[in-house]
């Protein structure tokens, strides 16, 4: 059936194009002229980066369908991409500390884009959290919906008032402002991961319908 | 009398009633800052430009047991719920809890200056002002506070989850309070003060109108 | 425009908590005026039902019109016209008698609160109006919550045990306000183990058993143990 295989087509899709992306970047670009090898992380970061912003937006559309619609097809379908944005976000944070020690000689550089990313990993990991101590199905979904909006729309505010409150002291890059030599390999391993987050969505998404189906099931006979 | 006013009426009785409580609340608030000094040392220098920072940190750990504990009263015998079925408009019931709530914090966070200004030596000469940026910081929490308190008094493990769900939403309301607040203590030759109530209104204009969309939702069964 | 009959109408209505089915496949049907007893074991349904029909609890499947108004699409509609008492007080501890009735009554208009002294006198608490709900025994907060009920002035009523923890004295006040109801035309859903006061005071009863309908019938008919006759 075409639906079922939907998500692993996509796995097959991204894996491949991932590899080929990550090792055209890590192996085959040119390195860039001031940092040199360690700017090769913007490979996976870029594509990180987009990949999240576009799991927990995903997300966010989720929550909003939910509320206004009740099918609780949509509160499954918020739970995968939940777990997958938060997952890349988490990574996303992990490239930036990777990328920051040998750069600027720290773990963390306080990079407004970062540190939103980090504030999100909290507030969307929280809802996670939320999700495990609430038994009704029902009141679950629409508690998760409601924080995921709130999260969500919470992020801009969070970014500018991180900008504002960094820009006072100093101007740290971070991989992206750095200008790219080669846009392919980049180009590559974001469309890679984007099938492959939308293969993890779907069988996360499908896990949590299923597991819903016997919650939901109605009383039995007599 | 509109439902917002009688609701309004209810709410600050609730409080006026359990003060023996607030009390409390101000003695944990009062005694974080001065545990914050404790870690930090003695040195006057630190603490004073530190300041700000510590107080904003007393006042959101001490949210979390004025937020929850407004609900509790609610909850207990399913006060709430009883309104609800009267009906009531839920949306009169969230504006009036959230505003009650950020005047409970407002006047927690205005009887923590003077601790903040004996233990730190951080005064600041423009009070109004000061008073102001309390108030527009204790409304930012109290928004969506309100609304996750009244979620989590209906759930296991309410404690950890008021704030697990909370301190990642309000980190603006942090970082513009502390700043503002920094700047009336340090002086603010650039002006920048107004640019950080800006972003605390915002904020408020933002969280007062979801969370009041969305509050009926979060109490619906 | 004859007015609606039947003042509950419900069918297959069924409530989850978790695995368990509280409420499982319940219909019935009751007319105005009529006085029901509800009664079963204890986790039979009877309080998800009252529940479900106030609106108080959703409805997981089935569907229902109370006040001839449904409970998912009127909401607002049903809750204007129906009454609930509940196993929990809705009751504010911090709060004097007194004042927990003026803040329902506030919300229902100025008439209501100029009934709230004739009800504290109604079920006994005048004396004790101004203490706060904190200081009060487990019966006198069921009288409270009793006029908390009757201050909505509803059509229908949905009473939860009303007789547990009375006094003697509460189960004649009780049933003086019953008798009352009956006489103003309103609905009254009785739950309650009482088999011996539900015979006399209601019209008709229903027996639930493990959130279905165990049977059906005049009041009269109604053996021991929720058994039909």
């Amino acid at each position: 059936m075409r639906a079922d295989r939907f998500p692993y087509a996509m796995l097959a899709l991204g894996f491949p194009l991932l590899l080929w992306g990550s090792y055209w970047g890590l192996f085959l670009a040119p390195g860039e002229t001031y940092m040199g090898d360690v700017q090769r992380i913007m490979y996976v970061h870029v594509p990180t980066a987009w990949n999240a912003m576009l799991a927990l937006t995903f997300a966010f559309a989720c929550a909003v369908l939910f509320l206004l619609r009740g099918d609780p097809a949509w509160d499954a379908r918020l739970e995968g991409a939940l777990e997958v944005g938060v997952t890349l976000s988490g990574l996303l944070c992990l490239q930036g500390a990777i990328w920051a020690k040998p750069t600027w000689g720290v773990w963390w550089d306080w990079d407004p884009r970062l540190t939103t990313t980090a504030v999100m990993v909290f507030a969307f990991g929280g809802i996670l959290a939320l999700r495990q101590f609430v038994d009704d199905p029902v009141k679950r979904a629409t508690w998760s919906a409601v924080a995921a909006v709130i999260a969500y729309v919470d992020v801009p505010i969070v970014y500018f008032s991180v900008k504002w409150w960094n820009s006072l002291h100093q101007t740290q890059s971070s991989p992206e402002t750095v200008s790219r030599a080669f846009h392919w390999p980049l180009r590559i391993n974001a469309v890679g991961m984007l099938f492959l987050m939308t293969g993890l969505i779907s069988l996360r998404a499908r896990l949590a319908a299923l597991r819903r189906d016997e919650e939901l099931a109605p009383p039995g006979p007599r | 009398m509109s439902p917002l006013r009688a609701a309004l009426r209810k709410d600050l009785l609730l409080h006026w009633r359990t003060r023996a409580q607030v009390v409390a609340v101000y003695g944990f608030g009062a005694s974080a800052l001065l545990l914050f000094s404790f870690a930090v040392g003695p040195s006057a220098g630190v603490l004073r430009e530190h300041a700000a920072g510590f107080l904003w940190l007393g006042l959101l750990l001490s949210s979390t047991l004025t937020l929850a504990e407004s609900f509790h009263a609610e909850a207990e015998h399913r006060a709430l719920e009883g309104l609800l079925l009267l009906p009531v408009s839920p949306r009169a019931l969230y504006y009036a809890k959230a505003l009650a709530n950020a005047l409970a914090l407002a006047a927690l966070g205005a009887g923590l200056v003077p601790v903040m200004v004996i233990l730190y030596d951080a005064a600041t000469p423009r009070i109004p002002a000061l008073l102001g940026i309390i108030l527009l910081g204790s409304a930012g929490l109290s928004a969506p506070g309100t609304l996750y308190a009244a979620m989590t008094s209906q759930a296991r493990a309410r404690q950890t989850l008021l704030p697990l769900l909370l301190f990642p939403l309000v980190v603006p309301v942090l970082l513009a309070a502390v700043k503002g607040t920094a700047l009336l203590i340090h002086g603010d030759p650039m002006g920048q003060l107004r640019s950080w109530a800006l972003l605390l209104v915002c904020f408020n204009v933002i969280h007062w109108s979801l969370c009041g969309l969305l509050f009926e939702r979060v109490v619906e069964d | 425009m004859t007015p609606d009959p039947w003042a509950i109408e419900a069918s297959g209505l069924g409530r989850r908590y978790g695995r368990r089915w509280a409420l499982a496949d319940v219909s019935l049907a009751v007319r105005r005026g009529v006085r029901l007893m509800v009664t079963g074991r204890n986790g039979s349904g009877k309080s998800t039902l009252l529940r479900v029909l106030a609106t108080a609890a959703r409805a997981d499947r089935g569907t229902a019109r109370v006040a001839g108004y449904d409970i998912r699409a009127a909401r607002d509609e049903v809750r204007r016209r129906v009454a609930l008492l509940d196993h929990r007080s809705g009751l504010y501890d911090a709060l004097s008698a007194r004042e927990n009735l003026h803040v329902s009554a506030t919300f229902l208009g100025a008439e209501a609160a100029r009934r709230v002294p004739g009800l504290l006198c109604t079920v006994g608490l005048a004396e004790r109006a101004d203490d706060p709900v904190s200081a009060y025994s487990a019966g006198m907060r069921k009288r409270l919550s009793l006029a908390r009920a009757l201050l909505q002035e509803a059509e229908v009523y949905l009473l939860d045990e009303p007789y547990g923890e009375l006094d003697p004295p509460g189960f004649r006040l009780l049933d003086a306000a019953l008798d009352d109801l009956k006489e103003k035309g309103a609905t009254v859903l009785l739950a309650s183990h009482l088999l011996e006061r539900g015979r006399e005071r209601c019209d008709e009863a229903i027996v639930l058993d493990e959130g279905r309908l165990a049977w059906s019938g005049p009041a009269a008919d109604l053996r021991e143990a929720g058994a039909p006759a």
